[in-house]
């Protein structure tokens, strides 16, 4: 009901300005609202645990990804290897740990790939508008219009399996998805009295688009761009399950359950603990990616 | 006589929507004195901001001249252009859509200079927007908050500074105070005020209120559909108002006070047409009590009637 | 004043809402009345708490954060609060109703004028559908609109005439008191005005009681008999419309007239009242209005005044007219 709204306005912090020193930007806003969300919060400190493992792997690991010890093939879950040992006896703790490098990298520099691709076509598109617009959108809907892993796979399959060509085709098959947020962003945003602004003070267009529309469409990007890293992540354990991603022996979680079924019925460790490491991973950069659509929200604002 | 700053000639701006040729603005002709204060009055959608907006270049004109310090702006390119915008400005109506919320106050007030690359060095830039700052009355210490943290009057004088800073000679002021409470409004409608007496500023101010028009104007224009009914000093505007339409927006304006209202309250009928092709003929025909055989098929011109008084409509001092 | 009967009475309400910046002192201690057929005019800036009022008189203040910390509010000799909500539902949109502000907004836009009239009187008289439609007819031809178009949806009305169809939606049940708020700042002046007008000949014709919710001293001038001016939530002055105009007291009152530019007359420069809105969390202490009272007193900063009637049937809250 409108007047709810009207209502709820007379509270917008019309904040005393003697008040108020400190730098207090929108940003910093969004900060305070994730703080209170718990799942958000919980989904963060995955995230955390996760990055600092992938980059201290070295020393937390307590093996190497890749030292076999035939003599303790298939062990299980033991205070020495406290999650087991696989096929040829090596340490899958240490394992997972390194494939937590892998998986992040490949998470991130594919949404990397297709939030920059997707945002430039996007911005773009929706700046100029006209003939270039409908060029850039019928290309990304021909893209989109090709099952993602599909195209992932006839892209990996066409460059050869290696850790770049997944990133790469992780974030070109994510890449339409980025192009059509950016573009509906930035044509909400075009027509805002501010952009006006910038141009009646003589600002050019690259000005405009970096300063004025890009930060302001930053939002729906940075959710689609955590929850991406969720599906990229999958994708690429997808690819390496089927033998097309990452290469054994790099300890990728896809290919670790690709490798353990084989033993699934006898030795149930080799298979669960990548798998659940997918599955943490996932909930965590949703959790987090959740959270971060009702922070940057502006319709729940306070 | 007064300098003319700028002057308009048969400006028109159409704009092409699927049901047709939409005539926001349609042959507009006025010229504005320097330091004067031009009040443009209408009801929603009669195209006065889109005026405002075509006059600086904003959108471009269907067709028309814009003289500006004896020379057609429209003929400007790109980087003409450019140079050109440091001497004409906007305020705009909504001191929240019209800020970036992710500048600070400084960023926003400093960028006409960042972007025109007025000053070398940070220490000077700062100086001036401090300057600014004191001239619109924001404190130094809101330098680093951003918009949505203050109040709307506060986020007007932002976007008065902002407009400032480039030492323009004209501004388009587009509904400064729609969006305030009056004591606030009355504070804004005091600063353009000493704003202007300082600086030498002219102004083209566009509202839709007729008490807050007359009290900034010099002179004013009336407009309905695209085009300008009437135009005239605001004395004698208000006074002895001539176009059917005036009469009616005048009349309609509730008065804070009471005992005898001065005018007679005139009902206008229906609501404003479609300007989506308009058809010939005076656009206010619909609604016009004075309306007659030749109104329909005729378009009534500007005709000057003296004094620098102009009226649109067939029967200018023949009407009751 | 005439000694009619009064059909509202508001004795000390008070509305606060809590949010994490701390208590938001929406109305406090609001006290006003209003006979049957007599209009009340309440004016105030962004955040006096007009809508507030309205929304605690209707008994639709949201829950939380917000909450009617204390009062009464009178309805035909009942106190409202405290009523189940299936009581109040019989009440609402049948003997008070509301007109929002914003026309395109306060009509569902997948249903027809016609239905959405219909609905209104469904709900609360017996009545078939088809007696409803015929009523909704009616109503539309009372507000000006050919009943024909019944059939159409909002978006084939322009703002004026959407705002009437809202008034025979709010006039459907034959209502005692309509609560109108703002519901012209919208419109275009002669549309305001065509509005205004017909509000005015439905009102006697109704004999509907009336709050008028308004920034705008001449819709007050206009339309109402009474008039209660608001300032951060506080009635700081409160009395019948010429006294208003002719003899006003307290200085918030003098500083919005001084802020309006006068049509009918020049002035050189105006008044403004110095300074902003206080935070509404954290109002200032004694007399909310005194950092920018021109006549304030160090003895303002320190005590709430009380109203005080400085002739009968005209209250301020002013410290200069207490003894």
């Amino acid at each position: 009901m409108a007047n709810v709204n009207s209502a709820v306005d007379m509270k917008t912090p019309q904040v005393d300005a003697k008040k108020v020193k400190k730098k207090r930007s929108q940003w910093y806003e969004v900060w305070r609202r994730l703080r209170k969300n718990k799942a958000a919060m919980v989904g963060l400190v995955i995230i955390s645990i996760l990055l600092f493992s992938a980059i201290f792997a070295d020393f937390i690991a307590p093996e190497g990804y890749d030292d076999q010890d035939l003599t303790r093939r298939f062990a299980s879950p033991s205070s020495e290897n406290f999650m087991g040992t696989d096929h040829l006896g090596r340490d899958i703790f240490s394992r997972i740990i390194y494939g937590t490098r892998i998986s992040l990298q490949v998470g991130f520099i594919a949404v990397g790939i297709a939030a920059l691709t997707g945002g430039t076509l996007g911005a773009v598109a929706g700046y100029y508008g006209g003939k270039l617009d409908n060029i850039i959108m019928r290309l990304m809907d021909v893209l989109l219009a090709i099952p993602s892993i599909l195209l992932a796979i006839s892209i990996v399959a066409a460059l050869g399996s290696s850790l770049v060509n997944v990133m790469i085709a992780v974030g070109i098959s994510s890449t339409p998805t980025y192009a059509r947020i950016v573009r509906a962003s930035v044509l909400t945003i075009k027509d805002q009295e501010y952009v006006e602004a910038a141009r009646a003070i003589g600002a050019n267009d690259f000005r405009i688009i970096i300063k004025h529309i890009l930060p302001n469409s930053m939002a729906p990007i940075i959710v689609q761009a955590t929850l991406g890293v969720a599906g990229a992540i999958l994708s690429a354990a997808g690819l390496s399950f089927i033998g097309l991603g990452i290469q054994p022996p790099n300890p990728e979680w896809g290919n670790m359950l690709s490798s353990g079924r084989h033993y699934i019925r006898d030795y149930w460790h080799i298979a669960t603990f990548p798998g659940v490491a997918i599955m943490i991973t996932i909930f965590g950069l949703n959790l987090l990616g959740d959270g971060l659509r009702d922070a940057l929200d502006p319709r729940l604002k306070n | 006589m007064a300098k003319r700053l700028i002057e308009v000639k048969n400006l028109k701006k159409h704009f092409e929507t699927k049901k047709g040729l939409l005539h926001a603005v349609d042959g507009v002709n006025f010229f504005i004195n320097e330091g004067e204060t031009l009040g443009l009055v209408g009801e929603s959608g009669c195209g006065k901001s889109t005026t405002g907006r075509v006059v600086l270049r904003l959108l471009e004109a269907t067709d028309g001249e814009i003289i500006f310090e004896d020379k057609n702006i429209l003929d400007y390119n790109k980087q003409q252009m450019r140079e050109m915008r440091k001497k004409m400005q906007i305020v705009f109506q909504d001191p929240f859509a019209s800020l970036n919320p992710r500048m600070s106050v400084a960023e926003i007030i400093a960028e006409p200079l960042e972007v025109n690359k007025v000053f070398k060095s940070k220490k000077d830039l700062d100086a001036r927007v401090k300057e600014l700052m004191d001239t619109v009355g924001l404190a130094d210490r809101l330098m680093n908050i951003y918009p949505h943290e203050l109040d709307g009057g506060r986020r007007q004088r932002i976007g008065i500074a902002r407009a400032l800073a480039l030492n323009p000679k004209f501004i388009v002021q587009d509904e400064p105070v729609s969006a305030l409470d009056v004591s606030i409004q009355a504070q804004i409608l005091n600063l353009m005020a000493d704003l202007q007496k300082e600086l030498g500023l002219t102004y083209l101010f566009i509202s839709h209120d007729l008490s807050v028009v007359k009290h900034v104007s010099d002179r004013i224009a009336v407009m309905y559909l695209g085009q300008i009914v009437e135009l005239s000093d605001y004395n004698s505007m208000f006074r002895d108002p001539q176009h059917p339409y005036t009469q009616a927006l005048l009349s309609a304006i509730p008065v804070p006070g009471i005992g005898k209202p001065k005018r007679e309250r005139i009902i206008l009928e229906g609501d404003v047409p479609s300007p989506i092709n308009p058809p010939e003929g005076c656009r206010f025909y619909g609604r016009c009590r004075h309306r007659q055989d030749i109104c329909k098929g005729q378009t009534p011109e500007l005709k000057d009637m003296g004094n620098e008084r102009f009226v649109a409509c067939h029967f200018t001092g023949n009407l009751k | 004043m005439s000694k009619k009967e009064n059909l509202l009475e508001i004795k000390g309400l008070t509305i606060r809402y809590t949010t994490e910046e701390g208590t938001v002192k929406a109305v406090e201690n609001m006290s006003v009345e209003i006979a049957k057929g007599e209009t009340l005019g309440i004016v105030g800036e962004t955040g006096a708490g007009k809508t507030t009022t309205a929304l605690g008189i209707m008994q639709l203040i949201p829950n939380p954060p917000g909450k009617i910390e204390g009062g009464e509010i009178i309805f035909e000799g009942e106190n409202l609060i405290g009523k189940s909500a299936a009581q109040l539902r019989k009440i609402r949109g049948n003997k008070i109703s509301m007109i929002f502000q914003d026309p395109m907004t306060s009509l569902n836009p997948v249903m027809t004028v016609g239905e959405q009239i219909a609905e209104v009187i469904q709900l609360h008289e017996k009545k078939s559908a088809k007696e409803s439609m015929i009523k909704a007819q009616d109503m539309l031809e009372t507000v000006g609109i050919p009943g024909d178009r019944y059939k159409d949806y909002p978006h084939q009305f322009s703002g004026g005439m959407r705002q009437r169809v809202v008034i025979a939606i709010a006039l459907a049940c034959n209502p005692q008191l309509l609560i109108a708020d703002e519901p012209t700042t919208a419109l275009d002046v002669t549309i305001q005005a065509q509005v205004l007008n017909l509000m005015k000949k439905l009102k006697e014709e109704f004999e509907t009681s009336m709050i008028m919710i308004t920034h705008d001293l001449g819709i007050v001038a206009e339309i109402c008999d009474k008039v209660a001016i608001m300032y951060a939530g506080n009635v700081v002055e409160y009395t019948d419309r010429d006294t208003l105009f002719t003899s006003p007291k307290h200085p918030y009152t003098l500083g919005l007239f001084n802020s309006i530019p006068n049509i009918e007359e020049d002035e050189d420069k105006l008044k403004p009242i110095k300074g902003l809105m206080p935070d509404p969390t954290d109002l200032p202490s004694g007399c909310p209005f005194h950092p920018r009272c021109p006549k304030a007193t160090p003895e303002c900063a320190e005590r709430t005044p009380n109203p005080v009637a400085v002739k009968d049937g005209h209250v301020v809250s002013c410290l200069l007219f207490e003894k």
